[in-house]
């Protein structure tokens, strides 16, 4: 479906292009901030990968001649007040902050497209449960939820990355319900029926791959505001523990004091979260036009 | 009309029962109560105290007792009743919830507007940019960002006091932390808008206008922007039930005594009753601007008609 839609959106704007590398500059060339989202968003993979090739020291080495030194040719995005390496800590936040986005993202979504398909294909009284339940959810601000999620589950990595996931269900559940609705009255489901196959069957595999669109759009919406919860939980010290170089928890050992003394403690950090969401926004905004034409703006 | 109203309330306490449950369960789940970490702060245990002061709050009742006593139940921390410690901070973050609406809707509406009828050009993508950098900034740090700017101009920061001097300190004293927490929102809804507009542009009506000699300043704002509003009405409405995540982060940077800042305070601190009441209080905001939302939908397009 999606390589269709691809080829289709080429063939509109009349392009002709043989190779992948070709489609591929097509595209950066027609939506160029999609362009620059993709690449911001590579530096931050890149980053991540290579975390410990390319901070120069130790993230969690604490030196106390170093406590609050401004930034330097040595360390040139200062030193927090345990002396540690701001830019080293920032790469390797990078690692938190894109696993935290991705995994969270990834659990939300596979929960949530089971439960809308289970929902929109069974109807019946799961998709009555199923429907109260995302009212539930999705009557509490996803801060609040996760916040509430998060204290529930106790400061950890792997709970941080649930207190986020749970939140994002109902809204994958919500979309992936509304497709398959649409989907079942379809013919060629209706066809597949005739044919013998059975519900499942015709739910994994005409169904689901025809929910992908929507799905990739609104996931590579969701992994901004995944990447931005944690660094509010972690601000607020009911995320990410310590001695994890979290972005947000960053901000919140400087938070207001270092305002006045040490503003690059405020700065970068907040700097590393603001450009990788804006990275995913710009991307996502890509993406959705090319995948959804019906959202097209121009 | 009167059925689906009564069916969507009916519908609407049913989910606020559903939230009450599963706040409560959560919390149970919660490692460590508050007299563990009453206990951990003194530094011993003493098992005849502890089991003391955990029969006093309640917590040595069977769970559906402990449920069905802790609306209205008392804070753990200040032995005050919840609502007598909620109630009065509402005010403080209504106040800043307000103008953040109203920040977000004065510069959204008209910018996304803007940016729409100008669609593609260089003002168009300044706009673009900026909203999105508004969504993509964390509404703590934009807070910090804006102590510093006070930093450096004034070499104070704004601090909140209970008792303004005159009505403009009390509205300087709001407006900074609301502007930013309305920063995100107004970017949302100035995408919104913008997304809005160019959707009602496209349609055939609006060529008709202009065919039949319609000023533009006449197809943009009579016949376009009326039609584009209706979506943007319903962003509002939610955003401003949410426009709660954004209030905690920013309450807790400027040491505004709110409700939102209190909810943070209580998970911290244990205190079960504070946040259950709390995110109850929260849930039913929620849920009745969806229903208000809903309703006014109906009452502004004509094409919506709740027959059931």
């Amino acid at each position: 479906m999606h390589i269709d839609d691809y080829n289709a959106e080429l063939t509109r704007a009349g392009a002709h292009v043989e190779s992948r590398l070709g489609a591929v500059l097509f595209l950066a060339r027609r939506h160029p901030l999609g362009a620059i989202g993709a690449v911001v968003m590579a530096v931050f993979v890149l980053a991540a990968v290579f975390a410990d090739l390319i901070a120069p020291y130790d993230p969690l080495t604490v030196t106390a001649s170093l406590s609050l030194a401004p930034p330097s040719a040595a360390h040139w995005m200062g030193a927090d007040s345990f002396g540690r390496d701001v830019y080293s800590r920032i790469v390797y936040g990078a690692r938190i902050s894109l696993a935290v986005g991705i995994f969270s993202t990834l659990l939300g979504s596979a929960f949530g497209i089971v439960i809308g398909l289970a929902s929109g294909f069974l109807l019946g009284w799961v998709d009555l449960v199923v429907q109260r339940l995302i009212d539930i959810l999705q009557a509490l601000p996803l801060l609040v939820l996760a916040l509430v999620m998060a204290a529930a589950l106790g400061p950890s990595l792997e709970n941080t990355i649930i207190a986020i996931a749970i939140p994002l269900i109902p809204y994958v559940a919500r979309v992936i319900r509304a497709n398959t609705l649409t989907l079942r009255e379809l013919p060629f489901v209706e066809a597949a029926r005739a044919t013998g196959m059975s519900e499942l069957r015709i739910a994994l595999r005409h169904v689901l791959p025809n929910t992908l669109a929507p799905l990739i759009v609104l996931a590579t919406a969701q992994l901004g505001s995944a990447i931005l919860t944690e660094a509010s939980l972690s601000f607020l010290g009911l995320g990410i523990p310590e001695p994890y170089p979290s972005w947000g928890r960053m901000l919140s050992e400087s938070a207001a004091e270092y305002v006045r003394t040490a503003p690059w403690l405020v700065v970068f950090p907040g700097l590393a979260i603001s450009l990788v969401v804006f990275g995913t926004n710009l991307l996502g905004d890509a993406v959705r036009d090319i995948l959804d034409p019906r959202q097209r703006d121009g | 009309m009167a059925a689906y109203v009564t069916r969507r309330f009916l519908l609407m306490l049913l989910t606020l029962f559903g939230i009450s449950v599963i706040i409560f369960v959560l919390l149970r789940l919660v490692p460590g109560n508050i007299v563990d970490i009453l206990f951990d702060a003194a530094g011993f245990v003493n098992p005849a105290e502890k089991a003391q002061i955990e029969r006093d709050l309640g917590l040595d009742q069977p769970i559906a007792v402990q449920y069905a006593r802790w609306i209205g139940g008392y804070s753990y921390i200040s032995e005050k009743p919840a609502l007598a410690e909620i109630l009065p901070r509402i005010p403080i973050t209504a106040r800043l919830a307000g103008l953040a609406l109203g920040f977000s809707i004065l510069f959204g509406v008209p910018l996304g507007v803007i940016s729409a009828v100008r669609q593609n050009t260089a003002l168009d993508y300044l706009l673009r940019i900026l909203s999105l950098s508004g969504l993509s900034m964390p509404a703590f740090w934009l807070g910090l960002l804006i102590l510093m700017g006070f930093v450096a101009a004034f070499g104070t920061i704004p601090i909140y006091s209970a008792e303004p001097k005159s009505f403009w300190d009390s509205l300087l004293m709001y407006s900074v932390p609301a502007a930013a927490v309305g920063f995100r929102s107004s970017a949302l809804i100035m995408r919104l808008t913008r997304s809005s507009m160019l959707e009602v542009l496209r349609q055939d009506y609006i060529r008709t206008a202009r065919s039949k000699g319609a000023s533009d300043g006449t197809v943009n704002y009579h016949h376009a922007l009326r039609n584009a509003i209706l979506p943007v009405i319903t962003v509002i409405g939610i955003e401003a039930a949410f426009l709660m995540g954004g209030l905690i982060v920013t309450e807790t940077v400027f040491n505004i005594p709110g409700v939102a800042r209190f909810l943070v305070e209580a998970i911290r601190g244990r205190d079960y009753p504070i946040v259950q009441n709390l995110v109850m209080f929260i849930a039913i905001i929620v849920v009745t601007v969806n229903f208000i939302v809903d309703l006014l939908y109906a009452a502004f397009d004509p094409r919506i008609k709740y027959a059931d």
